[in-house]
């Protein structure tokens, strides 16, 4: 699993990849949290992706609930097929904003 | 007795055709291997690329039930996969050597109810066609038997 992070102004654009398990999902959560007390958007880049368990999926609803306190905008972009798989799978498709590219995510449009 | 002396006595006591038995280490760092392992199978019995995506889910979630609630604060305990196929389906045994856990504390949470966490056994349940918690036999702790229906490829059925 790869975490970078991506400051683009007041936003923080955290591309993932890989595999987000047991094993890597503390820093994934660490690093969304973080992100989400310092900026006022957050976008959450999951175009390479190749897996998700819950407990990646729960560093996400957690970073969400922690931006929804905090008045910080989070939403998801660009997610691989087998994180939609996921995010369906725990209707947070639903939930969560979710954008067709990074650019989309950061123009808050559709 | 040990996961070792179980081996031959669970041959008898499992449904189906052996496919593959493996036994890892309950830990987070065994899973990724343990999920190519599982994928692996799934494709060489015959299952789609989405049906094997969805078996990796449920044992991936279902070794992690494993190490974090099972052994929890006891880590360094093994899981035994094995993996079992008949006519129409794959089916997985999981075992493990802690303490037997309640079956009735293992529910999955109300997805409405918008918190990290509680997801695990939904997934295993979502992506399975059958999951149940089984007494397990001497020298076990738990014994969680799952089936799924083996869905083949549009190709595969075209072929």
């Amino acid at each position: 699993m790869n975490c970078e992070i991506r400051h683009e102004g007041d936003a923080a654009v955290v591309v993932l990849s890989g595999d987000i398990d047991l094993e890597s999902s503390p820093g994934v959560r660490t690093a969304l949290l973080d992100c989400v007390s310092l900026k006022s958007t957050v976008i959450v880049d999951l175009a390479a992706v190749t897996y998700i368990d819950s407990s990646g999926v729960a560093s996400l609803v957690e970073a969400f609930q922690s931006a929804r306190k905090g008045h910080t905008r989070f939403a998801l972009a660009a997610a691989s097929e087998a994180a939609l798989r996921v995010l369906e799978l725990a209707r947070l498709d639903k939930v969560f904003s979710l954008y067709a590219t990074v650019a989309d995510g950061l123009a808050g449009g559709h | 007795m040990t996961h070792a002396a179980l081996t031959v006595p669970l041959r008898e006591a499992f449904d189906g055709e052996p496919v593959i038995s493996f036994r890892l280490e309950a830990s987070a760092q065994r899973l990724r291997l343990a999920r190519r392992c599982v994928r692996e199978a799934a494709l060489a019995c015959g299952c789609s690329e989405e049906s094997a995506r969805d078996i990796v889910i449920a044992v991936d979630e279902a070794c992690q039930n494993i190490i974090r609630h099972a052994y929890g604060a006891d880590p360094g305990g093994d899981i035994l996969v094995d993996i079992r196929r008949d006519a129409d389906s794959i089916i997985f045994n999981l075992l493990d050597f802690a303490s037997p856990v309640d079956p009735q504390r293992i529910r999955p949470r109300d997805l409405d109810d918008l918190r990290p966490g509680g997801l695990g056994t939904h997934f295993m349940r979502a992506c399975m066609d059958e999951v149940e918690f089984r007494p397990a036999p001497e020298g076990a702790g738990n014994w969680l038997w799952m089936r799924k229906k083996i869905h083949k490829s549009e190709d595969e059925q075209q072929a």
